[in-house]
C-alpha cells in the first residue's frame, strides 16, 4: 500500500511537469478533434496521429498516445449521441440510448452523465491498473522463452476468436501479420528476408507505415464508398450540461456496474470496449425495473456502456504495459511506439522504465480530467466541426497522413508502401476480413520467431517443451479450449448474434 | 446437387491466403532452413506460409457450403480507391525528385479531392490554397521540416 502510495506520487511528479502536461492535453485534444469526424474510429485516430509523437521523449510520446486513444474514444461517444453516426462498434451502444435522448431535447444530459460515467471509470480504473500492473508483471518475470510464446499464441488465438466475424478469416489475418512481420533484415544471419532486394524493405516495414494505411487510407477509402449521410443536429444550443441530481442517482448504479464490467473486460485479448459496452448495456436492461424504457432514452444506457467502454479502454493497457503483448490494434501502435524510442517491451519496463509506467498511470487520470473539462463546456466547438461537410474533412486529413508519414524517415519509399497497404487493405476489407488481427501480428511477429527460437534451443530442438512446463501448457490448454468454442455449435450461433468488433 | 459457391467474398479470401501463403514459401525457400534445435531464417516464414496457404484452402472449401446470411452487398468504391492510392504515389514522387512542398501538397490535396463523388471546383482550390498555406507556416515555419518549397528554392 505504501509502496503504491510512493509510486504514485512519484507518477505525478512526471505527469505534472508543463511538459507532460501540455503533450497530454496535446493528445486528449487532438484525439477528441478527430475522434469526433463521424466514421473515424479510435484505433485509426491513434494511427494518423502517431508520427506526431515520434519526436518527443519516449516518456512524453506514451502520454500524448494514451490521450490521443481515450480522447478519440470519447469524441466519438459525443458524434453518437449529437448525430447518431457512431464511429466504432462501442459508439453503437450509446446511440442506442444516447441519440433518442438527444431526439428529446435531452443531449445535453446524455453528453454530461456519458462524461460523468467515463471520468469515473477512468479514476477507478487507473487504480485497478496501478494495483495489477505491478502485480501480473512480479508473475511475468518468471516467463521463459516457451512461456511467452504459448502466450503469444494465446493472445493471437483469443483476438481472433472472440473479436467477432469470421475465425478463420480472423486467423489467416493473423499469420499474414506474422509473415509482414517478418520481412527485413534476420537478426541472427543478417540474410534479407522478403525484402525484395530493396533497401527500404530491409529495416522491415514500420507498424505505423501499415497503420495508416489499412486503417487510416482504407477508412477513408470505405467512407467515400458509402453513401453519405448528411449529419442532421437536433438541437442548435446543447442545454442541460450540468447534470440533474435526479440523473446522477439514476445513472450511479449503471456507472458501478459498467465499470466493474469494463476493468474485467479489457485486459483480454479481443474483447475491446465493443464488447464491454454492449455487456454492460445488456446487464442494464435486465435489471431495470422497467425495460420497456430501453430504445427510447434511457439514461442508464448511456451511463453504463459509455463507464464500460472507458473502464476497458485503461485496463487494456494491463497486458501491453507488464507483458509486452498487446491485446488490441491500438495496444499494438503503443507498443510500436516504445520500440521505435529503444524500449524493449515486457515485463522488465516497470522496474527499468519506472518513469514510463507510473507516469503514464498519473497521467490516464490528468487526461480524464481534463476530458470532462474539455468536452462539456467546449462542446459547442465539437458540433460546429460536424458541420463541416466530409468532402472537406477528409482531404485535410490524408494532407496530415501525407505529411506525418513522410516526415518519419524523410523517404518517399514510405508514401508508397502507405498507399500499397491501403490499396490492399481495401480488398481484404471488402473480402470480410478483419484488419485489427494483422497488426496484432504484425508486432508480434518477431517476438514470436525470437522466442521460437530461444525455447526450441532450450529444450534441443523437442517441441514438446511447450506442453511440458506447466504455465506453458495452461495456456495451450486454454487455447485449445478457445478454440474448440468456436468449434461448438452453440458458441456459434451465440456469436452470430454479438457484433463483429472492428475498433481491434 | 451441384456445389456452388455461397460466399464469394469467402472464396477469394481464402484463395488470396493460400496464394500468399504459397508465395512465401517459395520466397523462403532460398534461405536456410537450419534445424528445430536451430532455427535457420527460413524456418519460420516457410511455416507461417504453410498454415496460412492451410487456412486459404480451409476457407475455399468452406465458402462452398457454408450458407452464411448474405449482408447487403455495398458495391465496390472504385473511383476512392483508385484516386486515392494513385494520388499518394504521385505525391510520393514528387516529393521523391524534390519538386517542393508547396506543389507536392497542392498536388495532393486537389487529387484526393477528386475521389469525392461531387467535385466543387472553387472549394477545392480554395481549400488547396488554405490548407497548404496553413501546412507550410506550421509544418516548415513552425516545426522546422527540411523540406524546400518549391523546386527552385534554395
Amino acid at each position: 500500500m505504501e509502496a503504491l502510495l510512493y509510486n504514485l506520487t512519484y507518477g505525478f511528479s512526471v505527469a505534472l511537469t508543463l511538459e507532460n502536461i501540455f503533450y497530454c492535453f496535446s493528445g486528449v485534444f487532438l484525439g477528441t478533434l478527430i475522434g469526433v469526424l463521424p466514421g473515424v474510429g479510435s484505433l485509426a485516430t491513434v494511427a494518423m496521429l502517431l508520427p506526431l509523437t515520434f519526436a518527443l521523449p519516449p516518456v512524453s510520446a506514451i502520454i500524448m498516445l494514451a490521450g490521443i486513444y481515450y480522447g478519440s474514444e470519447y469524441g466519438g461517444s459525443t458524434t453518437s449521441i449529437l448525430v447518431n453516426l457512431p464511429g466504432e462498434g462501442s459508439s453503437v451502444v450509446t446511440c442506442i440510448e444516447g441519440h433518442p435522448m438527444a431526439r428529446q431535447g435531452r443531449a445535453g444530459h446524455a453528453l454530461a452523465i456519458a462524461a460523468i460515467g467515463s471520468f469515473f471509470a477512468g479514476c477507478v480504473c487507473t487504480l485497478v491498473v496501478a494495483i495489477f500492473g505491478p502485480l501480473l508483471a512480479s508473475v511475468a518475470l518468471q516467463f521463459g522463452a516457451p512461456e511467452y510464446f504459448s502466450l503469444m499464441v494465446m493472445a493471437l488465438t483469443c483476438a481472433s476468436v472472440v473479436g467477432g466475424g469470421s475465425v478463420l478469416k480472423s486467423l489467416a489475418m493473423v499469420t499474414l501479420g506474422l509473415l509482414v512481420g517478418i520481412v527485413g533484415t534476420d537478426v541472427n544471419s543478417g540474410i534479407w528476408r522478403f525484402a525484395f532486394d530493396l533497401w527500404t524493405l530491409a529495416d522491415g516495414i514500420s507498424v505505423a507505415v501499415v497503420a495508416m494505411g489499412v486503417f487510416g487510407l482504407t477508412e477513408i477509402i470505405k467512407n467515400l464508398g458509402d453513401d453519405e449521410i448528411p449529419p442532421t443536429l437536433l438541437q442548435k444550443k446543447i442545454t442541460g450540461l450540468m447534470p440533474r441530481w435526479k440523473d446522477l442517482k439514476q445513472a450511479f448504479a449503471p456507472i458501478l456496474r459498467g465499470t466493474a464490467i469494463g476493468a474485467c473486460f479489457g485486459p483480454l485479448p479481443g474483447l475491446g470496449g465493443t464488447a464491454s459496452s454492449f455487456a454492460s448495456y445488456m446487464v442494464e436492461k435486465k435489471v431495470a425495473k422497467d425495460p420497456s424504457r430501453f430504445g427510447n432514452g434511457a439514461i442508464e444506457g448511456v451511463a453504463g456502456p459509455e463507464s464500460a467502454n472507458n473502464a476497458c479502454s485503461q485496463t487494456t493497457f494491463i497486458p501491453m504495459l507488464t507483458l509486452g503483448i498487446p491485446n488490441s490494434g491500438t495496444m499494438a501502435l503503443m507498443l510500436s511506439a516504445l520500440t521505435i524510442h529503444g524500449i524493449a517491451p515486457g515485463p522488465q519496463v516497470m522496474t527499468s522504465h519506472p518513469d514510463l509506467f507510473w507516469g503514464l498511470i498519473a497521467s490516464m487520470w490528468i487526461g480524464n480530467a481534463m476530458l470532462l473539462i474539455l468536452n462539456l463546456p467546449l462542446v459547442g466547438v465539437w458540433v460546429r466541426l460536424l458541420k463541416v461537410p466530409y468532402r472537406l474533412l477528409f482531404p485535410v486529413i490524408i494532407t496530415m497522413m501525407g505529411i506525418g508519414i513522410y516526415s518519419l524517415n524523410s523517404d518517399p519509399a514510405d508514401v508508397f508502401l502507405m498507399a500499397f497497404f491501403g490499396f490492399t487493405g481495401y480488398v481484404v476489407v471488402k473480402c470480410r476480413c478483419s484488419l485489427p488481427p494483422m497488426i496484432l501480428g504484425l508486432v508480434l511477429g518477431p517476438l514470436m520467431e525470437e522466442n521460437l527460437r530461444r525455447a526450441l534451443l532450450i529444450s534441443r530442438g523437442d517441441p514438446t517443451v511447450f506442453f511440458t512446463r506447466p504455465i506453458s501448457l495452461g495456456f495451450m490448454i486454454a487455447t485449445a479450449v478457445l478454440l474448440l468454442m468456436f468449434l461448438a455449435p452453440v458458441y456459434r450461433r451465440a456469436r452470430k448474434v454479438a457484433p463483429a468488433e472492428e475498433e481491434g | 446437387m451441384r456445389l456452388k459457391i455461397k460466399s464469394t467474398e469467402d472464396f477469394w479470401a481464402g484463395l488470396i491466403f493460400f496464394g500468399i501463403g504459397l508465395y512465401a514459401i517459395y520466397l523462403a525457400w532460398d534461405y536456410p532452413m537450419g534445424s528445430a534445435l536451430r532455427m535457420g531464417p527460413g524456418y519460420f516464414p516457410t511455416s507461417l506460409g504453410a498454415i496460412l496457404s492451410a487456412f486459404g484452402l480451409a476457407i475455399i472449401a468452406l465458402s462452398f457450403r457454408l450458407e452464411l446470411e448474405n449482408p447487403a452487398h455495398v458495391p465496390w468504391a472504385f473511383r476512392p480507391w483508385l484516386v486515392l492510392c494513385g494520388t499518394l504515389v504521385v505525391y510520393g514522387l514528387m516529393m521523391r525528385f524534390e519538386l517542393g512542398f508547396v506543389p507536392s501538397l497542392m498536388t495532393l490535396i486537389i487529387g484526393c479531392s477528386l475521389a469525392h463523388r461531387d467535385v466543387h471546383l472553387l472549394e477545392t482550390a480554395l481549400l488547396s490554397v488554405f490548407l497548404t498555406a496553413a501546412c507550410v507556416g506550421v509544418f516548415i515555419y513552425g516545426l522546422g521540416l527540411p523540406f524546400r518549397l518549391f523546386w527552385w528554392s534554395y
